[in-house]
């Protein structure tokens, strides 16, 4: 039990198909309280079904997640809805709602779940902005906003509520190096002020050893390595290393990334 | 030859699933929309979608339905000497049949469209799992005011489309083919029953409540994009359009 409560998340097992695809085939992780966890993986090897599960979004096949000592896979709808609470999420895209204004975004959650007035929780929006560097944007339609924009509005949204954790989906994909590395100081700056725990994923080495205090490699369906950047990078799995450097060559092929 | 039994095996399998799956959202949608607290603002803002907005087209649909329904039934009724009927056949057939029939079909093609493209991309573009991680029901948020405008709206519709196409009727009858007004008038109100009328209506009510399932339950099943979008959008159409007919013909069986 000491174990489990000192852990925030902790996967176990983990299996989800879709049809006769098979995703994830037995993935185990383990996050602590206020760690920054990132998980490297191909693309369509299963990061985003993996941190879905997390939050119940995707009802996983066979495993547990436990979120702060709870199980949350056989969850009822309603019981999932109190545990996501405790969550932020910032989507690739975005995700934004584009028929409301920025501040009516950010300030969704407080909106459906607390009983403040439009004009408080426009104020707390606006604070929330701030946050993470925006100005005078409260009130441009989300389709006004540039990409990396977009991503800091989707990410003041996703801290809204105050939530433990963060879950970063490819933060920095798609954005030039500069606003990525904005990006990767405001999740370790989030990190510092709001002490949340963090799950990130992302195929951005760049960004990986910036924000990451562990890094996870996810491959064909299991986590086969967890480690620190530094014993990332001297791995000796013949799979990490391929992958950290970026090789055409090596176990991992084109093909074995379409599970 | 078995490959004759595969295909047929997999489209039946495939139906049943697929109203399965919407007879699942429709208990959701239900639940959710007894469920406190209820969300009156969006519910006037899609009210105002379905209804107001539709207003033109299906003005111009029911003046055009009840005109032709005077010139055709009274070039047939001319022949044994039954003109004065005309009247009552234009306020039958508008208020039983097409006054629900045809506001169910431009509608769907209207809202049910405008549902499943707007939905369909919410659901591509992951909004709707964000709605999720903000710890909001889907169904409640976006399907339950959508739900509820239509099956609110569309009687309202067709009360409206029942009414102009029996003054367009009228107008044919007493102005282009010189029927008297009075027996025209007299005729009409002497066979319309309010049953008719509230038939005609509660018909509408579960075409609204078609089109809006219909079009919702499509978007949460898009996948792939701008394509899924498109597709989504016309098997909305479609499928609404097939099911509101079909299910006036059983209507129309059991109820009059």
């Amino acid at each position: 039990m000491t174990e489990l409560s000192e852990s925030m998340i902790k996967v176990v097992d983990l299996y989800k198909s879709f049809g006769p695809k098979k995703v994830l085939q037995g993935a185990d992780l383990e996050i602590s309280k206020g760690e920054s966890m990132v998980v490297l993986g191909g693309s369509g090897t299963g990061k985003s079904v993996l941190i879905k599960c997390i939050i119940g979004i995707l009802r996983p096949d066979g495993g547990k997640v436990y979120v702060s000592g709870q199980e949350v896979t056989s969850l009822r709808e309603w019981e999932l809805n109190e545990v996501r609470k405790k969550f932020g999420m910032l989507f690739q895209g975005g995700a934004l709602f584009d028929s409301l204004s920025v501040w009516e975004n950010v300030g969704f959650g407080l909106k459906q779940h607390t009983r403040l007035s439009d004009k408080e929780i426009k104020e707390r929006a606006v604070e929330k902005l701030k946050l993470v560097g925006l100005f005078n944007v409260e009130n441009l339609r989300t389709s006004e906003l540039s990409g990396g924009m977009m991503k800091r509005v989707s990410l003041a949204r996703a801290i809204c509520m105050e939530p433990e954790i963060l879950l970063y989906d490819e933060p920095t994909t798609g954005l030039d190096p500069i606003m990525a590395d904005v990006i990767n100081e405001l999740i370790i700056h989030l990190k510092k002020t709001l002490k949340v725990t963090s799950i990130a994923i992302t195929h951005d080495m760049v960004s990986a050893y910036k924000i990451a205090d562990k890094i996870a490699m996810l491959y064909k369906g299991k986590i086969i390595e967890v480690g620190t950047p530094d014993e990332i990078k001297s791995s000796k799995n013949e799979v990490v290393q391929q992958f950290i450097h970026g090789r055409a060559e090596g176990p991992i092929t084109a093909e074995s990334n379409k599970i | 030859m078995l490959r004759i039994f595969h295909i047929l095996g997999s489209k039946i399998i495939r139906f049943i699933e697929e109203a399965g799956r919407i007879a699942l959202l429709l208990f959701q949608t239900i639940k959710w929309t007894v469920r406190p607290p209820y969300a009156f603002r969006d519910i006037f803002r899609q009210m105002e979608q379905v209804g107001v907005n539709s207003m033109p087209v299906v003005l111009i649909t029911a003046t055009f339905t009840g005109m032709v329904l005077a010139l055709q039934s009274y070039t047939g009724f001319r022949r044994f000497n039954a003109e004065s009927l005309v009247g009552t056949v234009v306020a039958l057939s508008m208020t039983r049949e097409l006054g629900p029939v045809l506001t169910g079909l431009m509608v769907s093609g209207r809202v049910g469209a405008a549902m499943a493209a707007e939905l369909g991309t919410m659901r591509v573009t992951e909004q709707i799992d964000a709605l999720l991680t903000l710890a909001t029901n889907p169904v409640k948020y976006l399907i339950v005011p959508r739900f509820i405008a239509a099956f609110i709206v569309l009687p309202i519709l067709t009360a409206i489309a029942d009414m102009i196409g029996i003054i367009g009727g009228y107008f044919i009858g007493v102005g282009l083919l010189g029927a008297n007004p009075t027996v025209y008038i007299k005729k009409t109100k002497e066979y319309l029953e309010l049953e008719d009328i509230y038939g005609g209506l509660l018909k509408a009510a579960i075409f609204g409540i078609i089109i809006a399932l219909i079009g919702c339950y499509q978007c949460f099943y898009t996948k792939g994009g701008a394509e899924g979008v498109g597709i989504a959008t016309t098997r909305a159409v479609v499928l609404s359009s097939m099911l509101i007919l079909i299910s006036n013909y059983f209507i129309t069986a059991f109820l009059f």
